[in-house]
């Protein structure tokens, strides 16, 4: 029983990972590569974590299991907002199907 | 269960490939570093991966460890994009 | 008080990671737990006496039902939107105000924000948001900030103002 958990938890996160890498191989620049990317990639290895955790069950390697998840939270999602922070400063142009920039005029 | 594991290791490694091919083609530099992030994420997947299969848990150190590292590396090459020193 | 919530905090760090209650374990995560409070004790915790009030941990465990609900939703709408032969995006970059005041709620509402449908921040310049939107939905400011940040204000504030 465990096991089948195991799988399908391991299963879910491979899958995620596969829509986040197909986004950041075909979306147009560099803001909807970032954003597609991150959220699912982060999800899925979280989730592949949990399979992990569900495999171990509650004890050393389980709790490893288990701290990494909101260490990788917070590591990725700060990571991303300071990666397109820079981005923007360095001058990257948005896609040309962008409607709105309110950005603009607050770094100058 | 094993076998059905390494199969799903082998399609991790290969979406690794996919960051490589971002972080060998992408058109501008931060492309490039976008795809560093996104693999240092990846390998902690894979991490877990093999940790599972091969019922030895030190395995998932080395995925906490690198995903700090990762995110120091990151923090670093964002602080380059936008052109500030390190200690600001 | 600041350096003995650090204290206790990376103590219990150390032991969940290591998971054994061995003498000098013990003493090893002591010292080392010692060490980190009297560097970091004056970066973290402005008010340390919130972490004693339990119902904030109350709103907290809401919250983090909330945000697995949300964060599941974001990646099945990156799937749709990427899987889409026609890719249907609009992206767009919108300023949204916040009422929250502390360094600590405004940190939590940004990562909630990243991880939410469609939506990634992108910088705070005094009481205002930047967000990168993947489609923009609507145009006028009332109508979006609601969509974006109504959902998660209300938890944050009860447990972290």
């Amino acid at each position: 029983m465990n096991d089948m958990i195991t799988v399908i938890l391991i299963c879910t996160g491979v899958l995620f990972n596969i829509f986040g890498c197909i986004g950041l191989i075909r979306l147009p620049d560099v803001y909807n590569r970032l954003q597609s990317a991150t959220k699912c990639v982060t999800l899925g290895c979280c989730s592949i974590l949990l399979g992990a955790l569900i495999h171990f069950g509650i004890g050393s390697a389980g709790m490893k299991a288990l701290i990494a998840i909101p260490i990788l939270f917070f590591s990725a999602t700060v990571a991303a907002h300071a990666l397109i922070r820079g981005a923007y400063h360095f001058g990257t142009g948005l896609d040309k199907r962008t409607v709105k920039d309110d950005y603009k005029n607050a770094v100058k | 269960m094993t076998e059905f594991l390494t199969v799903l290791l082998y399609i991790q490694i290969a979406l690794s490939a996919a960051c490589l091919y971002r972080i060998i083609i992408g058109p501008t530099i931060p492309d490039r570093m976008v795809g560093i992030d996104i693999f240092g994420i990846l390998v902690v997947g894979i991490c877990a991966i093999i940790a599972v299969q091969t019922e030895k848990s030190f395995i998932l150190d080395i995925g906490i460890a690198w995903v700090i590292l990762s995110f120091i590396g990151t923090l670093t090459l964002a602080k380059y994009l936008s052109g500030k020193k390190l200690n600001e | 008080m600041r350096y003995l919530a650090v204290f206790i905090l990376s103590l219990v760090f150390w032991l969940l990671l290591t998971f054994s209650l061995k003498i000098p374990n013990l003493i090893i995560g002591g010292l080392a737990s010692l060490l980190s409070a009297a560097i970091f004790s004056d970066m973290y915790f402005k008010t340390p006496s919130k972490l004693l009030q339990p119902h904030r941990y109350f709103w907290f465990l809401i919250y983090l039902a909330v945000f697995i609900v949300e964060c599941i939703k974001a990646n099945f709408d990156v799937a749709y939107r990427v899987l889409h032969p026609a890719m249907p995006i609009k992206p767009g970059i919108v300023k949204i105000r916040t009422t929250l005041r502390s360094d600590f709620a405004r940190t939590i509402l940004a990562n909630s924000i990243t991880m939410t449908p469609g939506t990634i921040t992108v910088d705070l310049i005094g009481d205002e948001f930047y967000i990168h939107w993947i489609f923009v939905r609507s145009e006028d400011p009332e109508i979006y900030t609601g969509m974006i940040t109504g959902l998660f204000e209300k938890y944050i504030k009860r447990f972290a103002e």
